[in-house]
């Protein structure tokens, strides 16, 4: 049997606003336990909630960059639930009238193809605090600084058909909230989070098959494997005739398996209804004017420019323009080259984004600062250096050496243009080399890259080797 | 000392007459002399109420006072006070030591009223007699063998018996008017948004209002002018500013249009009652005030649209009591779920588990629509009916309750019976607007309250009418004997 | 907010499970007084059936107002010490909890 899988995801993006989203509490992670939950995050009896304009004004932002309706009036729910992460038994959410609607994003495919994934919708809410199950005299610790920092919830239309579309789509929204500054995306804190819902249909049929869960899958890489191996177990349940269960399931990277959850949670009725503490939450036309004004260039229309601009072919751009730093760092570098856009491509998605990854770095991290590379690619472009001697000051500039003028002076790296130098170089490798030179003069002509070789070797590269090439050719002539 | 109006105490504060610390003693002993009796107060507290009245006096000698500097008041041990023991009537907040203010307390301290301790209740402020308590039921001044009304019991018991010249209430359903009238003083239920509910525990918060207890209107606005206002950590309270409630007491109501609703003479209606209240509008008509019969036909939905709106809030509100982080934990917990349901089963008492059931129920996946969205629609009708009438008419009259006192336990055995003393009140919280009860009558020994319903923020209105009225009759200025 | 087809439970015979979701431990004995108040209340409520509310906006809130919004600034301090003064079990700044076991079968 052929099935299609059918993936939607729910993507928690917590936005960087300086306090909480219904309190004055601060959201900066790492700080002492409980040091930033104040008595609204605590539920203290009798505190009331009030919302934070920055996530509202982030929320709208959002949904303008992917195109959705911003709702002229949204309602903010409480979702009902015992959990101790969660101090006044509801989570304050938005249920049947969310601040941003139905919108839609493009990824592209491997095969060079792009793609249109559909977002539901967006609202925004609060995220819980944690537990910690470290033992603490047998029990578990609850830390509640997390508790009431704004989440944005994204969630998508089930339009993806593979664990690589879903990555694809997940790397897209990851991107663009850092272009919009509304999120950092650090995944590793926990500020971008995702759950898939992932189902098996027989191909060709309309109907949606029964979807698992996945919970909570915090990086790109878990979030692939996780998908494949639920599809896999899927597939195996549905192909010996079974049925699949609706249910939640924790991915355990370890093992490299799914579970069910088979808490008390599941048989929850969450019981949704309006927050009598808050109203409704209304956003004018102006205010919506306003923050289109305010969108920065999105990675779409930065990937457009960069093709026009740069001549850039659609891989390198894609690539570029994935990550907002990368494509600022990328534009420094054109501008200190002297406008050397492709050599420049080459250098910062080749040999740097090799090493960032070696060291797995982010861009941000770079020991090298882009006006330096981009010296380093003019000085290349003017025939300054080689090749060969860039990736000898490459090395130097990683190494935190900074300047490549510098590096090229301090480390005797100038290149060997003098002639007359040259030629007395070309002749001492002529004479040191009677038995090659009569090969060649018997017609073996590719010794001549022999010759240029030996140069190169004496030089350490400091030649050019056209120029060397030509000078060899007319002394052996 | 006690018999003196609020008026009358800023005057002999000023001239010297008495300092605010003899006047926190008086009532202080008076409260130790006299509240065995009544059960009012939760907490009394002495040091810190004569340590305020010492600064106040401090204030007063500087000519600093402002409203209620020096004056003692009893605060509903609904609202945190900082430091000071909040229990809500409940077991389950027994050992909570509040660690903030509520806006309300913050106010009243930085006008430099005193406070002398905190009043008894109804548990979470649910009831409608002052019986469902942890710390046992309040008894009415009147009568001890009958209740004092409730929520606020403890805050209008207080004000009768002059334990304390005012008491601020909070009332969800008619929880200061109700217990105002049974104990035959003046209070007021501003229009929602009116008072900052922050620090005011919740029980239902689109339908919870802070307010005053006071023997007279006077005494009402000078308390009521004190814990309106502004406050920016509570997303419904209306930034709107608050009039000078004393300013327009004395205006003159000639030409007024009272609203008499007939579904307020109904059956249920005790004749006593109905004759005091009828007897109250003649005065009012004597005022030059013009009475219109009109209708509010869906009085009778009230308390069934609230029994569902109520409970669905409350048993969200109630949730964060789970004996994690305060309050009542219970001893041992095997595991989690027990932790929740033996804590929660213990620290909660009959009636709060009752509205907790209730509420859960009416929200959970397949009643939702048939209860709670069909109770918000009534809830509109209701709201709707006030506003047809206010086309009309500048003040709406009638029962406060639709009987006096009754007896303790005469009503625990069933809920509704019970539910339906709030019968009159219920739709003015349902609207949100303000609502006063004052005394007007006596049956049986025991006071008759005649309610005035206002248009929205129309405080200033209902206190120059209650005033008036209060300028015409004797009725506040009786006192139960034992008290007096 | 959905309603589902399935046909209504009464309350009074569900009031163990409500008192469940509730999280509210209920004795065994207990339970009749709550199936004889609870119902009582329920078919108090019920007359709200008879009322015609076609096209009737539900009313959540008193206020026909809008949320008022605050500016996004840090506005409190550290004050976990003297809050956790009312809890009931604490260690190292954290809430203590009977161990919560994150059951996963395969």
């Amino acid at each position: 049997m052929e099935w299609e899988v059918v993936i939607g995801l729910e993507i928690h993006a917590q936005l960087s606003t300086k306090s909480k989203i219904f309190s004055g509490a601060s959201t900066a992670f790492g700080a002492m336990p409980n040091t930033q939950a104040c008595a609204v995050d605590l539920g203290f009896p009798g505190v009331l909630p009030v919302l934070n304009s920055e996530a509202v004004t982030m929320a709208v932002k959002f949904g303008l960059s992917v195109d959705a309706p911003i709702s002229k009036r949204s309602v903010f729910a409480r979702k009902n639930y015992f959990y101790p992460d969660l101090p006044k038994g509801y989570q304050i959410s938005q249920f049947e009238l969310p601040v941003v609607g139905k919108g839609s994003i493009d990824i592209e495919l491997e095969d060079g193809e792009s793609k249109t994934i559909g977002i539901t919708r967006a609202h925004l809410e609060e995220d819980a605090g944690k537990s910690l199950h470290e033992d603490f005299q047998g029990k578990t610790g609850i830390d509640l600084n997390r508790a009431g920092t704004p989440l944005l919830e994204i969630v998508s239309e089930p339009d993806m058909r593979s664990a690589k579309e879903a990555i694809a789509y997940m790397k897209k929204i990851h991107s663009l909230v850092q272009y919009l500054e509304i999120c950092d995306g650090n995944m590793q804190e926990g500020s971008f989070r995702c759950d898939a819902n992932v189902s098996l249909r027989k191909k060709g049929a309309e109907k949606l098959g029964t979807r698992a869960e996945l919970k909570n899958i915090n990086s790109f890489r878990f979030v692939e494997r996780a998908i494949n191996v639920e599809i896999e177990r899927q597939a195996e349940i549905l192909e010996s005739g079974g049925k699949v269960v609706q249910e939640t399931r924790l991915y355990d990277d370890a093992l490299n398996k799914t579970f069910s959850m088979r808490s008390k949670e599941e048989a929850n009725d969450y019981r949704y209804f309006p927050d009598p503490d808050l109203l409704p939450l209304e956003i004018d036309d102006a205010f919506i004017e306003a923050q289109k004004k305010t969108l920065p260039e999105l990675p779409d229309q930065k990937k457009r420019r960069f093709i026009d601009q740069y001549a850039l072919s659609l891989y390198d751009a894609s690539i570029l323009t994935s990550n907002k730093d990368l494509a600022a760092y990328y534009e420094q570098v054109v501008d200190a080259s002297g406008k050397q856009s492709k050599l420049s491509v080459n250098w910062v998605n080749g040999e740097l984004a090799a090493s960032l990854n070696k060291e797995n770095m982010q861009i941000a991290q770079s020991p090298i600062k882009a006006t330096d590379l981009g010296v380093m690619v003019g000085l290349i472009s003017a025939g300054e250096i080689t090749g060969k001697i860039a990736k000898t000051v490459f090395e130097y500039m990683w190494n935190g050496e900074g300047d490549p003028l510098a590096i090229i002076d301090k480390h005797g790296l100038k290149p060997i243009t003098d002639s007359a130098e040259l030629e007395k170089l070309v002749d001492d490798i002529i004479a040191a080399n009677p038995k090659q030179v009569e090969q060649y003069q018997g017609g073996q002509q590719k010794l001549l890259g022999y010759f240029v070789g030996q140069a190169m070797k004496v030089t350490k590269g400091k030649a050019d080797p056209a120029q060397l090439n030509q000078l060899i050719k007319k002394k052996l002539k | 000392m006690h018999s003196k109006s609020i008026v009358e105490l800023n005057d002999g504060l000023k001239k010297g007459e008495f300092s605010s610390v003899e006047l926190t003693q008086h009532y202080l002993q008076r409260i130790k002399k006299l509240d065995s009796k009544l059960n009012a107060f939760i907490t009394v507290c002495d040091d810190s109420a004569l340590e305020q009245a010492k600064q106040a006096d401090q204030r007063i000698k500087a000519g600093q006072s402002s409203l209620l500097t020096g004056i003692p008041y009893a605060h509903k041990d609904i609202f945190c006070t900082d430091g000071i023991k909040t229990s809500c009537g409940s077991k389950m907040l027994d050992s909570f030591t509040a660690p903030y203010d509520a806006y309300v307390t913050e106010l009243l301290k930085k006008d430099g009223a005193v406070m002398l301790g905190k009043t008894n209740m109804d548990e979470f402020a649910m009831g409608s007699s002052s019986e469902t308590s942890f710390y046992g039921p309040v008894r009415n001044p009147w009568n001890t063998a009958c209740v004092p009304g409730g929520s606020s019991g403890g805050s209008a018991a207080a004000v009768a018996a002059n334990l304390a010249p005012l008491a601020t209430g909070t009332d969800t359903g008619g929880s200061i008017r109700q217990p105002a009238a049974l104990c035959g003083i003046t209070g007021i239920k501003p229009t929602y948004g009116r008072v900052s509910r922050y620090g005011m525990i919740a029980f239902a918060s689109s339908l919870d209002q802070g307010g005053p207890f006071a023997r007279s209107a006077e005494d009402a606005a000078y308390l009521l002018q004190v814990m309106s206002g502004f406050d920016q950590r509570d997303s419904t309270c209306v930034d709107k500013p608050v009039p000078d409630y004393t300013k327009s007491l004395g205006d003159s109501i000639s030409g007024l249009t009272i609203g008499v609703p007939n579904e307020y003479f109904s059956d249920g209606l005790d004749t006593g009652v109905a004759q005091s209240i009828e007897q109250a509008i003649k005065v009012y008509e004597k005022l030059g005030a013009k009475i219109k019969k009109i209708t509010l036909p869906n009085t009778n939905l009230s308390v069934p649209a609230y029994y569902v709106v109520a409970p669905a809030e409350c048993s969200s509100n109630l949730s964060r009591y789970d004996g994690v982080r305060f309050g009542h934990r219970c001893d041992d917990p095997e595991n989690l779920e027990d932790l929740y349901e033996r804590s929660r089963g213990e620290g909660f008492g009959d009636e709060v588990k009752r509205r907790i059931m209730l509420g859960t129920y009416v929200l959970s996946a397949g009643y939702y629509d048939a209860y709670y969205l069909k109770a918000q629609k009534v809830r509109r009708l209701i709201s709707n009916d006030f506003k047809a009438a206010f086309s009309d008419v500048d003040v709406i009259m009638g029962p406060t309750t639709p009987e006096v006192a009754f007896k303790l336990g005469e009503k625990t055995a069933d809920p509704v019976t019970m539910y339906l003393s709030d019968i009159f009140t219920i739709a003015v919280n349902l609207a949100g607007l303000p609502g006063l009860s004052i005394p007007a009558g006596m049956v049986n020994d025991l006071p008759v309250g005649l309610q005035i319903i206002g248009d929205y923020f129309s405080e200033a209105k209902l206190l120059n009418v209650a005033h008036q009225f209060q300028q015409e009759t004797d009725w506040h200025k009786q006192s139960p004997k034992a008290f007096s | 907010m959905s309603t589902s087809n399935q046909t209504e439970e009464k309350i009074e015979d569900i009031v163990a499970k409500i008192a469940e979701l509730s999280r509210l431990s209920i004795n065994s004995e207990e339970i009749p007084a709550y199936q004889q108040q609870l119902g009582h209340i329920i078919q108090f409520v019920k007359q709200l059936d008879d009322v015609g509310t076609e096209n009737v906006e539900p009313m959540a809130h008193p206020q026909d107002q809008s949320q008022r919004l605050r500016a996004d600034s840090v506005t409190e301090s550290d004050q976990h010490k003297y809050f956790q003064e009312n809890a009931p079990l604490v260690e190292a700044g954290l809430y203590l909890v009977p161990k919560v076991i994150e059951k996963a079968e395969e």
